[in-house]
């Protein structure tokens, strides 16, 4: 499947669970500043890469996906377990680029202007996570070709 | 004061963001991608390097790297257990939480502590 831009979804969210969304970004990254001017630095970063986006995320995922097919009189529970657990695959693929992004973060900043840096790295994430997702998506294909070998002869 | 409202308006503007991103992306694993994406990074390395320099944020920017791999990990393993048992997303993503703790601070211990 392509990457797709599908907006369909937005009217499922509740003006409720965006707040929940803020008030944790928020919290984290006040946190994390907090973390940082008591302890140093060092532990301070580690909160930079702190699963802040995962936990409502993937709550609110199952949640729809089951409100989806329970509309439909089925029981929605299994399928909203697993598109939230694809949802986490994905964020484990993104945070391989993650380790990217603050590698680049951590040997550039000190030599180079931040605003140059700081979106710079975000575009390798960018990148690198969606060839991590592309490469993954076409090993799939390839598993799937070979596992029914009499389809497209 | 105001530093942590700031902190805590941009931090939560960021976040938003990159969640509503993730809302309108299909398929789920490529909106997925948006879970490890550096969401808090970005609006705690722009203020770190405004208010303390350069160096500070790099040094943020290497414990990152101890982060990112236990969100890789924990990630990996939420997805794991929500796939192959009958947890829910938010007792898999919560209760798997010390596990983030467990290795980003192990490895900081093991090199990164300086």
């Amino acid at each position: 499947m392509r990457p797709k831009f599908d907006t369909s979804g937005l009217g499922e969210t509740q003006w409720h669970e965006y707040a929940i969304r803020f008030l944790f970004g928020g919290g984290i990254t006040v946190a994390a500043g907090l973390v940082a001017s008591k302890f140093g630095p060092t532990v301070g970063g580690l909160l930079l890469a702190f699963p802040a986006i995962l936990p409502a995320s993937a709550t609110l995922i199952e949640k729809h996906e089951k409100e989806r097919k329970e509309e439909k009189g089925l029981n929605g529970a299994t399928r909203g377990r697993q598109a939230a657990s694809l949802d986490a695959a994905g964020a484990a693929m993104g945070s391989v680029a993650l380790l990217v992004f603050a590698l680049l973060v951590w040997q550039l900043l000190p030599d180079h202007h931040a605003w140059i840096v700081l979106p710079g790295a975000m575009v390798v994430w960018l990148v690198v996570s969606v060839s991590i997702w592309e490469i993954r998506e076409r090993m799939r294909t390839i598993r799937r070709k070979s596992h029914s070998p009499g389809i497209g002869r | 004061m105001i530093q942590i409202l700031v902190r805590f308006v941009v931090g939560g503007a960021v976040v938003s963001a990159f969640s509503l991103i993730a809302d309108i992306l299909k398929p789920k694993t490529f909106a997925g991608l948006f879970g490890g994406a550096p969401s808090v990074a970005l609006a705690t390395l722009g203020l770190t390097v405004a208010t303390q320099g350069a160096s500070n944020g790099a040094i943020e920017a290497r414990s990152m790297m101890a982060g990112a791999v236990a969100l890789f990990l924990y990630a990996s393993f939420v997805s794991w257990v929500m796939m192959r048992y009958r947890f829910t997303a938010l007792s898999a993503t919560l209760g798997t939480m010390p596990l983030w703790f467990a290795v980003a601070f192990g490895l900081w211990s093991l090199g990164l502590n300086r």
